[in-house]
């Protein structure tokens, strides 16, 4: 069976949902931060398969911007991860709950 | 089966495997290079549809910086040992079966898309020259507008992660705490 452009839409809602089950299931903030990453990753795929299927140049851009959206909140994140370690020495999420109390 | 058939086969097995790897493996800096596998079987996706550009800028952004970010932030934290406290049972199981459940919703969203042959002839939209006309004259106001964002990004960071000298006596006792 050639490669059609079912398979990208699979394989990237695979690796979305990879993403998800992650962030629902670790408790180290910089794995769940990771696991956002990974379903940036995903969405990209599919922007680029598509891309490619039509022909169009537009879609590779806004990959290219959400790349660089990714790498200004990755700055910003890993910062207060660090600091919140500072703070707590931890980076566990069920102790970085600060606001509920 | 054609040579770009076999190769999305196999990248995407990659792909997935390292993803899993990645939510499952209980030491994070494995975790860290699990994703950078990762990365690297997306970057091979984009090579195989020719997106040339997008593909260099993955692995140099993604696979070099911000996964050495992350590899660093790790080291510095001294996380490297298998001392992560899990979640409960329960709760894994329910965060694996609300994925499943979001899995399932979009599968079934998206099992009557009618599949198109991707184009295999190698088209120019993906190299670094048309990508760069686009970018300079469609896209001109983002690209400007994203610097700014970079620029508030860094300076957001450094304010951040800046020592804070706190002369409170009871900030201090709460942090040994």
């Amino acid at each position: 069976m050639p490669v059609n452009s079912t398979h990208y839409l699979f394989l990237s809602l695979l690796l979305f949902s990879i993403g998800i089950m992650g962030a629902l299931m670790r408790r180290n903030a910089i794995i769940i931060f990771m696991c956002i990453e990974l379903m940036l990753n995903a969405v990209n795929l599919l922007l680029v398969a598509f891309s490619k299927l039509y022909g169009d140049a537009d879609a590779q851009l806004f990959v290219f911007f959400i790349m660089v959206v990714a790498a200004a909140e990755v700055a910003v994140g890993l910062a207060i991860i660090v600091m919140m370690y500072r703070r707590v020495y931890s980076v566990d999420i069920n102790i970085l709950n600060r606001l509920k109390h | 089966m054609e040579i770009y058939d076999i190769l999305f086969w196999v990248l995407s097995a990659v792909a997935v495997s390292c993803a899993l790897g990645v939510i499952l493996s209980r030491n994070p800096v494995n975790s860290v290079m699990f994703l950078i596998l990762t990365f690297f079987a997306i970057s091979g996706h984009y090579i195989l549809m020719n997106v040339q550009f997008l593909a260099i800028v993955n692995v140099i952004v993604y696979a070099g910086a911000i996964m050495v970010l992350f590899l660093f932030v790790i080291m510095l934290m001294n996380l490297n040992a298998d001392v992560e406290p899990q979640k409960g049972q329960l709760v894994q199981l329910a965060g694996v079966i609300s994925g499943g459940i979001l899995f399932l919703v979009i599968l079934a969203g998206i099992k009557s898309a009618k599949p198109e042959i991707m184009d295999k002839a190698s088209t120019d939209i993906g190299l670094i020259s048309n990508l760069g006309k686009v970018l300079f004259t469609k896209y001109v106001l983002p690209f400007e507008i994203s610097s700014v964002l970079f620029l508030s990004a860094m300076i957001g960071a450094i304010v951040i992660g800046k020592k804070e000298e706190t002369k409170d006596p009871d900030a201090k006792a709460e942090r040994v705490n």
